[in-house]
């Protein structure tokens, strides 16, 4: 769950709770006596599966990149630099790109300044999140994750799930007031059980963008896109006759079963891994227990403050991550191990580098960081490196990630898939 | 051996195959041979090692009918499957540690070279470090 504002993921939840509690508590009573008990039976099957699957949406991994370790990072920006060696003074180079020809077709890989490495076709940068994730369709906030790869079909389970049990829902609710309504009016049968009223409110105004979206998934998944290739047309035909999908696999049935039953990458972030400061460089070790292969990836690591960056050398005694979200100047927190560089006094730096999800950079420098630890990133100003390397590892728990404070950022709020659509 | 993998750069110079995307996103590595590595190891012994590290990938990611059927049993039985088993990827990528380990010991170290699993490195990057004479046990 890596959404910083996890308030309509609550909302979510409280809906779909509260409707079907009101379901099961009036609704239900009255129609398992006068219809059939079979119907809070398929009421409570349906409604455990969109809570399952709405919260396996929530909390797995999307398909998060983690980000480019020192060495990576330096080895990518020494061969970009060679270059850009001849223009002096400014320290802005154009956006990398690298192209890739995929079946025939052209992809752009474009370079993530964030996370330091050349991203993967069909994987985006989510600025909400600040990771990249593999495949990303989009952010969604109802579910309060990014739907990527390892998540999608739990999400589209989820509306699918969500859309049969709205429709149940409204459907029982009508039965019931039509046969109340037999023995009296319908006005009487609504003042009876008004909370049938309120079910039947909600449902119709949910319904139709739930099963909007259900559909428009169905389509997503039988053409093995992402929401975020059909927004911008990357393979449509309006872009050149020659335009294709190379990821489709050619039949519906395929694509289908490809993208639902494919076979799932396990997460590649090691939530449970300490972190041991080097004395000489930051690395991570992976933390005795875990089994299988993984980034290490602390889940101490605060994350950067975009607006402005500071050096300060306070000991963090604790093991927690900075919750405060836009405090003007943002306290860094390192360790005291890390000493400020010689010379270099508390400075800030108002130009960051800003990636929107599809890529466009605006034109900020990125943060400087002269060393940095797992605990937070120490930023000095070294003026003798045009590109410097933030090693920041993101956090992952919820509602623990600043929210980078750039005008920029507003923009992508319409990529959750309430606004979208 | 662990500890291995954390070398920084300061100790040994490291070099990176990047992703081979022509084939798709699958994971599959670039399998041209670094100039920084002529001379301290045959090719044709490192493009063996990167083929079969890719072909392993390659099965790990495949829709056969041994996935479909994980894949549904997993989500008959609300995924409390994957508590006990590892999935066939996981399976995969263990495998290609266990290779990548073996590789090392009889036949990179000797040579002065480390391979480090690319899931170390989130599957972003083949890294290979050309050992100093100090750590060359």
């Amino acid at each position: 769950m890596m959404a910083r504002q996890t308030g309509i993921f609550y909302l979510t939840c409280t809906l779909i709770i509260v409707t079907s509690g009101l379901f099961f508590g009036f609704d239900c009573v009255y129609l398992a006596q006068h219809v059939t008990p079979a119907i809070p039976a398929i009421g409570g099957a349906l409604f455990i599966f969109v809570m399952a699957t709405l919260f396996r949406t929530s909390f797995s991994d999307p398909g998060v990149i983690p980000r480019a370790s020192l060495d990576e990072a330096a080895e990518l920006e020494r061969q970009m630099e060679v270059p850009n060696a001849g223009s002096p003074g400014t320290y802005r180079p154009p956006p990398r790109t690298k192209e890739v020809v995929i079946k025939g077709q052209v992809v752009k890989l474009k370079y993530c300044f964030t996370c330091k490495l050349f991203r993967p076709p069909r994987a985006s940068h989510c600025s909400l999140c600040d990771n990249c994730v593999d495949r990303f369709d989009h952010h969604c906030p109802w579910v309060g994750n990014c739907v990527g790869k390892r998540n999608y079909r739990y999400f589209y389970l989820f509306i699918l799930s969500l859309s049969v049990h709205c429709i149940y829902i409204f459907a029982c609710v009508l039965t019931n007031l039509i046969l109340r309504a037999q023995q009296d009016n319908f006005l009487t049968a609504m003042k009876e059980s008004p909370a049938s009223v309120i079910e039947a409110i909600v449902c119709f105004f949910s319904v139709w963008s739930i099963v909007g979206l259900a559909g428009f998934h169905s389509y997503l998944v039988a053409s093995e896109l992402t929401t975020n290739e059909d927004i911008k047309g990357s393979f449509t035909a309006r872009r050149g006759a020659d335009s294709f999908n190379p990821y489709s696999k050619g039949s519906i049935f395929k694509n289908c079963s490809q993208v639902l039953c494919g076979p799932v990458p396990p997460s590649l972030l090691d939530r449970r891994g300490y972190v041991v400061p080097d004395s000489s460089q930051a690395h991570h070790v992976s933390g005795p227990e875990t089994q299988k292969e993984r980034e290490s990836n602390s889940v101490n690591v605060r994350h950067e403050y975009y607006g402005s960056t500071t050096v300060t050398n306070q000991k963090t005694g604790n093991m927690g991550t900075n919750t405060a979200p836009d405090l003007p100047p943002p306290a860094v927190v390192t360790t005291a191990d890390e000493m400020l560089p010689a010379g270099e006094n508390v400075k800030k730096r108002e130009m960051i580098s800003y990636q929107t999800p599809d890529g466009t950079i605006n034109n900020k420098l990125p943060p400087l960081n002269g060393r940095s630890n797992n605990h937070a990133a120490i930023h000095g100003t070294n003026p003798g490196s045009v590109y410097p390397q933030p090693y920041r590892h993101s956090d992952y728990l919820s509602g623990t990630s600043v929210l980078p404070a750039v005008k920029g950022n507003k923009s992508t709020m319409s990529r959750g898939c309430s606004t979208d659509f | 051996m662990d500890n291995m993998a954390r070398l920084s750069s300061s100790q040994c110079t490291k070099v990176f195959l990047q992703r081979d995307f022509t084939e798709g996103t699958g994971v599959r590595f670039q399998n041209k041979f670094p100039q920084e590595l002529e001379g301290k190891i045959d090719r044709a012994i490192l493009e063996r090692t990167i083929n079969t590290v890719n072909s392993i990938y390659l099965e790990a990611e495949s829709l056969s009918g041994r996935t479909y059927c994980e894949s549904c049993f997993a989500c008959m039985t609300a995924y409390i499957a994957y508590l006990c088993m590892d999935t066939h990827y996981e399976k995969c990528l263990k495998k290609v540690a266990r290779y990548i380990e073996e590789q090392n010991k009889t036949v990179f170290v000797q040579q002065g070279l480390m391979l480090v699993d690319p899931a170390e490195r989130g599957l972003r990057v083949f890294e290979i470090c050309i050992l100093t004479e100090q750590q060359n046990r």
